[in-house]
């Protein structure tokens, strides 16, 4: 694992993330969204996942980002400027990062180098997919349907 | 030196602290999405981490549990447009600090 | 040519299946283009199905099949295929070629429909579903072709979409034989986990061969039942029947292809297929399930055949005739009487094709009339239809000697004869004879004999694009029991795999006697109760209690409405009841712990924090506003308390550890 490759990613990762948090516009914000999940799915392939990287991609930058951009433009009237910011959210963010942080840096044990690793094929994980998490794919299968058919409902037009 | 565990484990709870952010303090419904998507993904950054930095050999628990996250969060976005755009069209408006109606 | 159809036996449905996508593409205006590719489709699969029917006549037993492996995962391979042996081959022949009769019909009978495109598109997608049925070598695709004979059935009964009954019927036969096609499913999951394999032939290593069987064990009953829970709803036996009746809402061509060549064949066909399955551990040819095989056709038969006597709808009595006849075959089946119980099959197909065709055609001329009381008398003005309808009657009936049916029905008595458990069933069968000989002359004395009433006064003939089917069929019931008779037992040793001699001495069994007094018995009782028709049905007057019981089909659908369905609506109104009451008080009572808490914090927050300094009050002030809003139904200040519920948790293991 390349620790500047690291570095860069996280800096980039961070940078975008905080932007689509708090940039004002929201087609910049979801732009930065779509960055902050690139920045991600870069940290996937460093470790090693390469096909979960991948989806990441897919699924987060080719689909979910877009989505995101339809829906700014759909309900565009309102969507152009977002307007006031609470900041007892932040304050709670804040408080909340400090939490973690202090557990993380107190847990021992956490300082290990990255053993040396088999690469994880696609078709391990697809076999894996088909055998030990057949269950819970064919339940995700039920959970995608049941959200597409749920989505188109709730956004068709009620008639008459 | 190379990138601990550690380190990764900090990282993904900053992208979760800023997605929490996101989805505390803005006030359009949009923005508490993207908020939600990224804590997801910082959850799923933990589960690779931990995968990676496990003694081997380990199963790929890890990458399954993301993968299926993944979906999910997919179809949690699809859903959560979908409402958001239904709202919209029921209040003129995507700002939360005007919806109020799950109040009892 | 035998190996190059051995090899190419997907054609034989792929023609007809390329033939409907076709013809969906086309537009509603291409009337003549769609009939003809539709029927052209048809006499290809005909001409495939009798070039792979003949080598099968070479040597008896003969079977070849085709298997490929249709994906693999992990060290699991799923493999699919083709097969060919003789009750693979006379299904193909009688299929397509009854349903070549129903398509030239159809080209007159729905001449004025404007979706006319959309339901030869129909036909040939069902048809091409039914010869998948009949040519799959493995389980799964049978199941596959099986449900879509299922849509296609459903597509097609619900064809006249804009009648509300349409598609109410067309709901309730796909529902009603999803809940046997659940026992089906479930049936092959057993088996895969069993045997490893769906394929039923596999040189030796399938599923109904001896590898395949021997590790079914005990466990074989149980997967036969559940199969045969499929065919219970598919072929329209007790109790899943009552779909059968309402499907005659279709176009009545698609009752023809629906009640006669295909879908309820099917079921028959699959219990014939997965025999090996019901017949493993026989002793003396009885085990468990064929002895519930046998009962569920028994009170199949006699139920149907009773409600048949109290129905005014011609397409309806001939509709629960279909439930009695196929609750016949089951009967045979399930006494061990495989053959016969196909053979009767096959002449059914025929001569109930005919029947429907005929009613159709009857229907046509009275201008769109399906109630026998309004008929009457058309003996003489529709000639050609009364005639075939006769003979469609007579061999329904079971009049020996020329007519098919009464040498298959001859065969199955005999079978139920043999059946060691007990006697009931043949003499329950017997009594069906009857029953049936009575409510075909009920019928044919309403429709063609007497005066005219109502509509038949205007009747008039239907054109030769109907009749003609008519006539072909008719000839196939007549010509189709040369195959059949004891002294010729062709098709009996063919479908069991021997080879048939000429004996003209076995000619007439002394069964045949009974059979014909049976027969004669019923007919001399319909002509004698029902010689007088009218708007009154004798036994209206006589017993009407029992006629308004029958009538309405013993009540099993009003039965069903009061049990089953009320107890889903009653559990349904269960969770509505927990879902406004008990979990919404819950989340109320959480909420309201939530406003309690946050009226304490704002209370906190006016005394404690408003005191600070300006900027500092700047900020809490938004706390403050934040947490007052706590009580205001937003989704952000749930979230934050999500979040500060977390914190509190990091907290506490910080004090912990």
């Amino acid at each position: 694992m390349n620790s500047v490759a690291f570095v860069v990613i996280a800096i980039l990762t961070l940078a975008a993330a905080l932007a689509a948090a708090s940039l004002q516009k929201l087609i910049h914000a979801a732009l930065c969204f779509a960055a902050a999940f690139v920045g991600v799915a870069a940290f996937y392939f460093l470790l090693g996942a390469e096909f979960v990287g991948l989806v990441q991609v897919f699924v987060y930058v080719g689909a979910v980002a877009v989505l995101i951009v339809f829906t700014i433009l759909l309900t565009r009237r309102d969507a152009e400027r977002e307007r006031g910011f609470h900041w007892s959210g932040a304050l709670i963010a804040l408080a909340i990062f400090a939490g973690l942080l202090w557990a993380i840096v107190r847990t021992s044990g956490l300082s290990v180098a990255a053993p040396w690793i088999a690469p994880l094929t696609v078709r391990q994980i697809g076999e894996a997919l088909m055998t030990d998490y057949v269950w819970p794919l064919q339940c995700l299968g039920l959970v995608l349907t049941a959200a597409l058919i749920g989505a188109l409902v709730l956004v068709m037009e009620e008639k008459g | 030196m190379n990138p601990t565990l550690q380190l990764f484990l900090i990282i993904s709870a900053a992208l979760f602290c800023i997605g929490l952010l996101a989805a505390l303090s803005r006030r359009h419904a949009i923005f508490i999405l993207i908020g939600i998507e990224m804590m997801l993904a910082a959850a799923g950054l933990n589960f690779i981490a931990f995968w990676r930095f496990a003694p081997q050999p380990a199963p790929p628990t890890g990458v399954m549990v993301t993968v299926f996250a993944i979906a999910i969060a997919a179809a949690e976005a699809a859903v959560g447009l979908a409402l958001v755009i239904t709202v919209y069209r029921h209040y003129r408006t995507t700002n939360v600090d005007q919806i109020d109606q799950l109040k009892g | 040519m035998s190996n190059w159809i051995g090899a190419h036996l997907w054609l034989i449905l792929a023609v007809p299946l390329a033939g409907s996508l076709v013809i969906l593409s086309l537009t509603n205006s291409r009337r003549t283009a769609a009939a003809a590719l539709a029927i052209v489709g048809q006499v290809l699969a005909f001409v495939l199905s009798l070039g792979a029917f003949l080598p099968t006549l070479q040597a008896p037993g003969y079977r070849v099949f085709t298997n490929f492996t249709w994906f693999t995962f992990g060290e699991q391979t799923l493999r699919l295929g083709f097969l060919l042996d003789p009750l693979t081959a006379v299904m193909l022949v009688m299929i397509t070629l009854v349903s070549l009769c129903i398509f030239v019909f159809s080209v007159g009978y729905m001449a004025s429909d404007k979706n006319f495109t959309r339901f030869f598109a129909y036909l040939s997608f069902f048809s091409a579903a039914m010869l998948g049925v009949v040519l799959a070598n493995s389980l799964l695709l049978l199941f596959v072709c099986w449900e879509l004979v299922g849509l296609a059935s459903y597509l097609l009964i619900g064809f006249w979409i804009k009648r509300p009954s349409a598609a109410a019927a067309a709901k309730k036969a796909f529902i009603i034989t999803r809940i046997g096609d659940l026992g089906f499913f479930l049936g092959m999951l057993w088996l895969y986990g069993q045997s490893g394999t769906l394929l039923f032939y596999d040189g030796g290593n399938g599923a109904l061969e001896s590898h395949g069987l021997l590790s079914l064990g005990a466990s074989a009953t149980f997967i036969a039942l559940l199969l045969f829970c499929g065919a219970v709803g598919k072929s329209g036996q007790f109790p899943l029947h009552v779909w059968l009746p309402d499907a005659m809402e279709g176009p009545t061509p698609v009752s023809a292809l629906i009640h006669a060549a295909t879908m309820v064949a099917a079921g028959i066909f699959l219990v014939a297929r997965v025999y090996p399955l019901f017949s493993l551990g026989a002793i003396a040819g009885v085990t468990p399930s064929l002895t519930v095989v046998v009962w569920i056709g028994v009170v199949t038969a006699l139920i149907s055949a009773l409600i048949a006597l109290a129905q005014w709808d011609i397409k309806r009595i001939l509709a629960y005739s279909t439930v009695s006849q196929l609750g016949l075959m089951m009967v045979s089946l399930g006494v061990g009487g495989v053959v016969a119980g196909i053979m009767h099959l096959l002449a059914h197909g025929f001569f109930k094709a005919l029947l429907f065709l005929g009613s159709g055609s009857v229907i046509h001329g009275c201008h769109e009339e399906q109630d026998i009381r309004k008929m009457g008398g058309l003996r003489g003005r529709m000639p050609v239809t009364f005639l075939t309808y006769a003979i469609g009657m007579m061999a329904l009936s079971g009049v020996p000697l020329f007519f098919s049916g009464a040498w298959t029905k001859e065969e199955i008595l005999h079978a139920t004869l043999q059946w060691p458990v007990s006697r009931a069933p043949h003499f329950l069968m017997l009594a069906g004879v009857v029953l049936t000989a009575l409510y075909m002359t009920r019928q044919m004395i309403y429709v063609f004999f007497g005066h005219p009433r109502g509509s038949a006064e205007h009747a008039h003939e239907s054109p030769p694009v109907m009749t003609a089917p008519l006539i072909v069929l008719a000839v196939c019931v007549i010509a189709f029991s040369v195959m059949l008779t004891p002294a010729w037992p062709w098709l009996f040793r063919y479908l069991a795999g021997a080879t048939a001699s000429f004996a003209f001495s076995q000619l007439i069994q002394p069964g045949l006697f009974i059979a014909l007094a049976l027969v004669v018995l019923g007919i001399a009782l319909g002509v004698l109760i029902y010689r007088r028709p009218g708007e009154l049905d004798p036994m209206e007057q006589s017993l009407p209690a029992l006629f308004r019981f029958l009538q309405h089909g013993m009540w099993l659908d009003e039965l069903y409405d009061r049990t089953v369905l009320a107890f889903a609506r009653g559990a349904a109104r269960t969770s509505d009841w927990l879902d406004r009451y008990f979990w919404d008080g819950l989340v109320r009572g959480f909420g309201a712990l939530g406003s309690s808490l946050g009226s304490f914090t704002k209370g906190f927050d006016e005394r404690a924090i408003n005191a600070g300094a300006n900027d500092a009050a700047a900020a809490a002030r938004d706390l403050g506003g934040l947490i007052s809003r706590r009580h205001s139904g937003q989704i952000q200040t749930y979230l934050g308390v999500v979040a500060v519920g977390m914190l509190a948790l990091l907290l506490l293991y910080a004090w912990l550890t």
